[in-house]
């Protein structure tokens, strides 16, 4: 990602203080601090309405988030490594189009899945190619491939809708698995953690911090860095596929205009959770807490019936303000040491 | 060198336009008529004011994706001045809707420059914010024709030597780009900033109020067309005008101005939105529907942005080149 001077301010960030102790480091994190503002929410949210405390209720709002943020933990890693994929709520659309049409050609629920997933990947692919193998800028590509994706959505759809699709496909949006746990919660639990460990305990984890903070340094010291990227692609293309999946078994139709406008609700998921959006560092517990933060604010402001778009401006806001506050802070702190 | 390519890359540019026109031509001659090319010409208008404020910001190595939000929340507030004060001049109106689209381009370009904060996200940012505003003002209600004032409505097709105001408006700022760009130092200001951010503080430019600047050039401009845009439609919502913000930026990257600031022109960045107003022109006319419009856009910025990179692209010391501006 090309930015301002903020390129150089990033290049020369300094190196973690290793000396300090991991209790004391994470006293001192963001997602400590986000931890606190999720349970700021949740106690302001069941101040608020007296709805909110309701094991279903609460069980509702995590669909909020879920699908969002099956996205969310693979653009962190995407984002980590200094790309972005601003095309996933298009790949959300292309998917559920492809899905529905097979729906028309009679195709089962495993089919579909593969579908759904097989789309997902060559969009991915698609992006990644552009990008590793033409030194493309990602930023670029997917604001273009967001509008070929989603335009060949309206293309196949124009105002029509897909519905029909069979009733055991359901489950994955609208199944519950044990109790009040839906299975796009118990997805979301696994996935959290199947990235959490591929992220901070693997050698490819690694290598994607190490790509995004110095790809030179990354390419000198063996790492494929081309390959890494292409991988985070193929991942954040089969990620939004598998979204594609629960949410139109959720909604049980596809329109050309599912999911318009998630993608800058995933990145701000991302950057909420203390992802530095110019690459090289960031954790996916931090994803995990801003998703139910994020879940829960627009839970709770629904339950307030506060319209859509209001909570739109409180995302906007939330996202440069997450970003901005640090940074002032920081700035006072320094002022005061002189 | 340098220069050379980006000129031999805007004939390329007018030389597919033609094609392009020439192959409509040969099936629909009513097309290339005079008259209708100057139909659509008022109709890419907007497209080219808004496709050179944002060549301004691109070329200072930002993104300006606050655009199309800014027109509308401009639009709107003009549109509500308008049915509260009906007697109020168009001068007034004008300079109403310019501050306040600059005022706006400014709140982008304060957080860019003061907080460092990357301009992309700083304007998903206030995208969203400033459509969220307009549904706080207008309470998602519409502004429909008949609570406008005729003189509002009027202004932007009244004719001048054949033309409509709208178009002129478009020539004017292509005018004014030409002086900007080409006259001045903040035009070369834009482009030090662009090419090489280290080099222009050591000549003595400040980098992060250049970009402020572009922003607020760039606001400027979206503001003005928000006015235009509303008058010339006769109607004021919420989504007005949605997702113009890719098709500005499609403009840009087709006119060959590279998002990685520094180069492009504003012949590049004319021709890119013209190309865009044609084919969204041409579709209903050879018959294609205009869901095609999007999957068009979408494929004209990638193979546009393919055909930059690969123009652009030194032979040779790769490595190093990299090195430097990972740095």
């Amino acid at each position: 990602m090309s930015s301002s001077l903020a390129d150089e301010k990033a290049a020369t960030r300094q190196v973690p203080d290793r000396l300090r102790n991991p209790l004391q480091r994470f006293l001192a994190s963001w997602e400590l601090l986000l931890l606190g503002v999720a349970v700021a929410v949740f106690v302001l949210n069941s101040f608020a309405s007296p709805y909110f405390l309701d094991p279903w209720n609460l069980s509702d709002a995590t669909f909020n988030f879920t699908e969002k943020a099956l996205i969310a933990f693979a653009m962190a890693l995407l984002i980590i490594s200094g790309e972005i994929d601003l095309s996933v709520a298009s790949i959300i659309a292309l998917a559920s189009t492809a899905m529905g049409f097979a729906v028309q050609l009679g195709a089962e629920t495993p089919l579909l899945i593969m579908i759904g997933l097989g789309v997902g990947l060559l969009c991915g692919a698609f992006n990644g190619a552009l990008v590793t193998g033409l030194g493309l800028p990602s930023i670029v590509v997917t604001i273009g491939t967001m509008s070929l994706f989603r335009g060949i959505s309206y293309i196949v759809l124009g105002d029509q809708a897909y519905t029909g699709y069979p009733s055991d496909f359901a489950f994955f949006g609208q199944g519950y698995v044990w109790w009040v746990i839906s299975f796009e919660f118990l997805l979301f639990a696994v996935m959290a953690i199947l990235f959490a460990i591929l992220l901070h305990k693997t050698n490819f984890g690694r290598a994607v911090y190490v790509v995004g903070n110095n790809p030179v340094g990354a390419l000198i010291s063996g790492i494929r860095v081309p390959r890494v990227k292409f991988a985070l692609f193929l991942l954040t293309g089969l990620m939004s596929g598998v979204a594609a999946i629960c949410l139109t078994s959720r909604l049980g139709a596809t329109r050309p205009s599912i999911a318009f406008g998630w993608e800058l609700e995933v990145v701000t998921m991302v950057v909420l959770g203390g992802v530095n959006i110019l690459g090289g560092s960031g954790t996916i517990p931090g994803v995990v807490i801003a998703a139910f933060v994020m879940g829960m604010v627009t839970f709770g402001f629904g339950l307030l019936n506060v319209p859509g778009i209001v909570m739109s401006i409180f995302i906007g806001l939330l996202l440069i303000g997450v970003i901005a506050l640090p940074r002032l802070a920081g700035r006072l702190l320094a002022a005061r040491r002189g | 060198m340098t220069k050379s390519l980006l000129k031999s890359r805007e004939i390329v540019l007018a030389a597919a336009i033609l094609v392009l026109l020439l192959a409509i031509a040969s099936r629909f001659p009513a097309f290339v008529a005079p008259s209708n090319l100057a139909n659509v010409f008022n109709d890419t208008a907007p497209l080219i004011m808004l496709a050179l404020g944002q060549m301004a910001v691109i070329v200072t190595r930002c993104i300006d994706l606050s655009v199309a939000a800014n027109l509308a929340l401009t639009g709107m507030v003009v549109a509500m001045l308008n049915t509260l004060f009906p007697g109020l001049p168009i001068p007034v109106i004008l300079f109403v809707a310019t501050s306040l689209g600059a005022l706006m381009g400014l709140a982008n370009g304060l957080l860019v420059w003061k907080l460092d904060i990357p301009p992309i996200v700083v304007t998903l940012g206030t995208m969203t914010v400033y459509r969220g505003i307009i549904f706080l003002i207008s309470d998602g209600a519409w502004i429909n024709a008949h609570e406008m004032s005729d003189t509002f409505k009027a202004f932007p097709r009244e004719t001048i030597l054949g033309l409509p105001v709208l178009s002129w408006f478009a020539i004017l700022t292509v005018l004014g780009f030409v002086l900007l760009i080409g006259r001045t130092s903040l035009g070369r200001a834009f482009f030090a900033v662009g090419g090489n951010p280290h080099a222009a503080v050591y000549t003595g430019i400040n980098v992060g109020r250049t970009q402020c600047a572009a922003f607020v050039l760039s606001g400027a401009l979206a503001g003005l067309t928000g006015y235009l845009w509303v008058a010339r439609y006769a109607v004021a919502y919420v989504d007005i005008a949605g997702g113009f913000e890719l098709e500005v930026v499609a403009a840009c990257v087709i006119g060959g101005i590279s998002i990685a600031g520094g180069i492009g022109s504003v012949g590049g960045a004319l021709l890119g939105a013209l190309f865009l107003g044609i084919v969204k022109n041409a579709l209903p006319v050879v018959n294609i529907s205009p869901f095609w419009q999007l999957a068009i856009s979408g494929s004209a910025i990638i193979i546009a942005v393919a055909f930059n990179a690969t123009s652009n692209r030194s032979k040779g010391r790769v490595i190093l080149k990299k090195a430097e501006h990972a740095q």
